[in-house]
């Protein structure tokens, strides 16, 4: 990463930590991951709980569909680490990779429910343009997401809109293939805490 | 707590944290950050960066601010109450753009 505290402060406790993480799933520590250990007081630990609480807490939306939320907005960004993480974890979740492409590559013409289409195309917007019109909104609950739907969905948008300008920022390096579906594995069966 | 609730009180408690907490930048700077705006050269323009063009951020625009005299850590707090503000001025906007769909499309206020 872009910041050298980033890449080598942290305590004994941690580096031992992040040493058996390599050893055992073989692949480094996603920066990612490594960012939140960094004096956890100031972001980390607070970050980990509402991201967790966005993705994995009680929601009509499926794990898939949250994760695939956080893939689209990444695509939005552009942030090359979160696509690639976000899509490997969407994939393994719903059990359909082509879907998650699909939605990639052409939300319009995708086959996702009209709810999450309607859904998805609002966070785009927001996240582009900063903004959304209450005709948009409407448009979102015309097409059938429930109100709690659209708050589930704007908060896994923050979260994301935060993780991706760090990413940015700070310079996460890429995984290899295998090591975004490790991390996908992980993220499937811990979470964000 | 409903869950939505639990969500934006999650939210809050990160916000409260980045700028009424201890930190190495000063809280204005780290409020100055998180509204991007009212900081000086180079951080301004590293700061912009990150709020509305993170993918365009580069090790020269860290080493710059770095050069003006900020600490890794100072920098560590200000990037991330950067991308935290902007967040939340989206998660803001999308919630109260869903406030008023809903008065609009609430009993007697049909259009």
């Amino acid at each position: 990463m872009r910041l050298e505290i980033l890449n080598h402060g942290y305590g004994p406790g941690t580096k031992l930590l992040f040493a058996l993480i390599r050893l055992f799933s073989r692949h480094p520590v996603p920066d990612a991951a490594r960012l939140v250990f960094y004096r956890p007081d100031f972001y980390g630990t607070r970050a980990k709980a509402f991201t967790h609480e966005a993705m994995r807490g009680p929601s009509a939306w499926s794990v898939g569909d949250r994760e695939l939320m956080a893939a689209y907005v990444s695509e939005v960004n552009g942030t090359a680490f979160c696509i690639g993480a976000h899509t490997a974890t969407a994939s393994q979740a719903y059990q359909d990779p082509p879907r998650v492409a699909a939605v990639l590559a052409d939300l319009e013409t995708a086959p996702v429910a009209e709810p999450l289409r309607a859904t998805l195309r609002m966070l785009g917007t927001l996240t582009r343009e900063g903004k959304v019109s209450v005709e948009d909104m409407r448009a979102v609950l015309a097409a059938d997401a429930t109100p709690e739907q659209v708050r589930d969905a704007l908060a896994v948008c923050a979260a994301f809109n935060t993780t991706d300008r760090l990413a940015d920022a700070f310079g996460f390096e890429l995984l290899s293939p295998e090591g975004y579906e490790a991390g996908a594995r992980y993220l499937l069966k811990r979470g964000y805490q | 707590m409903p869950d939505e609730d639990r969500k934006r009180a999650a939210h809050r408690a990160l916000v409260d944290r980045l700028l009424h907490g201890d930190g190495k930048a000063s809280a204005q700077d780290r409020a100055r950050a998180f509204h991007n705006n009212g900081l000086t050269p180079p951080l301004d323009a590293l700061i912009a960066k990150v709020a509305d063009s993170p993918t365009q951020v580069s090790a020269a625009d860290l080493a710059a601010a770095k050069a003006s005299g900020r600490t890794e850590d100072q920098l560590f707090e200000l990037v991330v109450c950067a991308a935290v503000g902007r967040s939340t001025r989206l998660y803001e906007a999308g919630l109260t753009a869903l406030a008023e769909a809903m008065l609009k499309e609430g009993p007697g206020n049909a259009t």
